[in-house]
């Protein structure tokens, strides 16, 4: 097991990720943040935390997404659904949407599916703090990358966060 | 985790785990049902059959529904105008169906245990859309979602299921559910509509005065009269049915606090309910309909991923 990032690189990381964001997107005007259920919701939280003191937090659109019902393995494993709470409309809107790790993409794709249900948005942008790059079975790439890695099939990356598992870090686990 | 069972035949197999998971996903499809868009693709490639051996119109309907809200592909078969008429046996009309490559069934018959039979025989997974006068297992989760919705939980809950006891397959699935999963359960009517020894049988208590049930419960759960299954004389007439154990606006606002009205429907007005009450505030009767898709989209989306993990 080796670790990825620790606790002060992670702060520091999700600085830069909302820095970024505002950066790109001026005062998050027609600006929306979409976390995906259920892990890509505590990077989310800590972004919409993060922005909350440059800008007020009633002015920022911020849901939850869960892709459960558009995968495309439910041939072959049963999911449980979570929470999906998106309360505006994203029709026209630049959304961002916020994932903990991007792997194969699929869940990625999964995610822009079920994005397209709720409108069309004017622009799909992708957050993820760790993109496990060259392990892509689909053609989708992040626009705000915390860390890039390169890892093997047989390796696992896993993200622990304070508000779940007490501690916040990121392992490669062989 | 998944449901403990390929079928889903009555609620009586289900296990309280069971039938919280089918309650927690339906809260999800009911999210899905308010988007822009009230459809996903997770049963795209599922093929359904509903069979109607009986009338229906609000379960045929809303099965049909969440069907297509899920992306399933359907066909609807009812007995009449079919080759039943020249004959053929149930489990021949459901073998050639599923020779065409279906892989779900959800049916309703008049005869109670005719899903159980078809579970014997055949691969496909199974949905009792309600057996004769034993289960209708998707009413009851249904009305125990919009009692969850309304009063935030089943446990301890005081629920009176009021009418024709007797010929009831809503009665028992709804008993069934609510005493597993921890509501009081009072069953009023006439003493003819109500089984001997139902106490005994099942952990509910009877009563006969409808004042006295409705002044004890949250929620009145008011069944229909069912005039096609009554051969018998168990009541003089419906005029008297209505006196004794008919709910009115007046006999509502007599009681000491508000009782939240449930009805499966079709709704005999002026019978077991009058149109002020089936009208009212109290009544939660549109919304039990509205529920209904959504639990019988957590219903199929949970078996039909049980088929593919078998």
């Amino acid at each position: 097991m080796k670790s990825l990032l620790n606790q002060q690189q992670i702060a520091l990381t999700i600085k830069r990720l909302a820095n970024q964001v505002l950066e790109n997107n001026t005062g998050l005007q027609d600006t929306v943040l979409v976390g995906i259920q259920p892990r890509g919701i505590f990077l989310s939280e800590r972004i919409v935390k993060e922005l909350a003191s440059d800008i007020s937090l009633n002015k920022m659109h911020y849901g939850k997404l869960d892709i459960t019902f558009y995968r495309d393995d439910l041939r072959k494993e049963l999911h449980l659904p979570n929470q999906t709470d998106i309360r505006f409309s994203i029709e026209g809107k630049k959304v961002v949407l916020i994932d903990d790790v991007l792997y194969t993409g699929r869940t990625i794709r999964a995610a822009l599916d079920a994005l397209m249900d709720f409108g069309r948005p004017e622009k799909v942008e992708l957050m993820v703090l760790i993109d496990r790059r060259y392990s892509r079975q689909l053609p989708i790439q992040p626009d705000y990358t915390g860390r890039s890695i390169d890892s093997i099939l047989t390796q696992k990356v896993k993200v622990f966060w304070q508000e779940r598992d007490g501690r916040d870090e990121v392992v490669l686990i062989d | 985790m998944s449901l403990s069972t390929r079928h889903l035949l009555g609620i009586k197999d289900l296990t309280p785990s069971d039938i919280s998971l089918i309650l927690d996903t339906a809260k999800e499809f009911k999210e899905v049902l308010q988007r822009p868009i009230k459809k996903v693709p997770s049963l795209r490639d599922v093929t359904i059959v509903n069979l109607f051996y009986e009338n229906s119109t609000r379960t045929r309907i809303s099965f049909e529904l969440a069907e297509k809200r899920l992306s399933a592909d359907t066909i609807n078969f009812s007995a009449s105008g079919s080759s039943v008429s020249k004959g053929e046996t149930l489990l021949d009309t459901v073998n050639n169906i599923l020779s065409m490559k279906v892989d779900m069934v959800v049916m309703r018959h008049s005869a109670s245990g005719a899903p159980h039979f078809l579970s014997r025989h055949i691969p496909a997974a199974i949905i009792n859309a309600g057996d004769g006068i034993n289960e209708h297992p998707t009413q009851a989760l249904l009305d125990a979602f919009s009692i969850k919705e309304k009063h935030g939980s089943l446990e301890g809950r005081r629920v009176a299921i009021i009418g024709d006891i007797m010929h009831s397959r809503v009665a028992q699935s709804n008993i069934y559910l609510l005493t597993k999963m921890g509501a009081e359960v009072t069953v009023c009517g006439p003493p003819t509509l109500i089984p001997k020894y139902i106490d005994q049988a099942f952990n509910v208590k009877v009563e006969y005065s409808l004042r006295r049930t409705l002044e004890w419960c949250d929620v009145a759960n008011v069944l229909r009269i069912q005039l096609e299954r009554q051969n018998q004389v168990l009541f003089s007439s419906l005029r008297e049915y209505s006196l004794a154990y008919g709910i009115n606006k007046k006999l509502l606002n007599s009681l000491s606090r508000p009782v939240t009205i449930m009805h499966p429907g079709p709704i005999n007005r002026g019978v077991e309910l009058d149109s002020d009450v089936a009208d009212s505030d109290q009544s939660i009767i549109l919304h039990q309909v509205e529920n209904g898709v959504a639990v019988r989209m957590a219903v199929l989306y949970l078996l039909a991923g049980e088929r593919n993990s078998a």
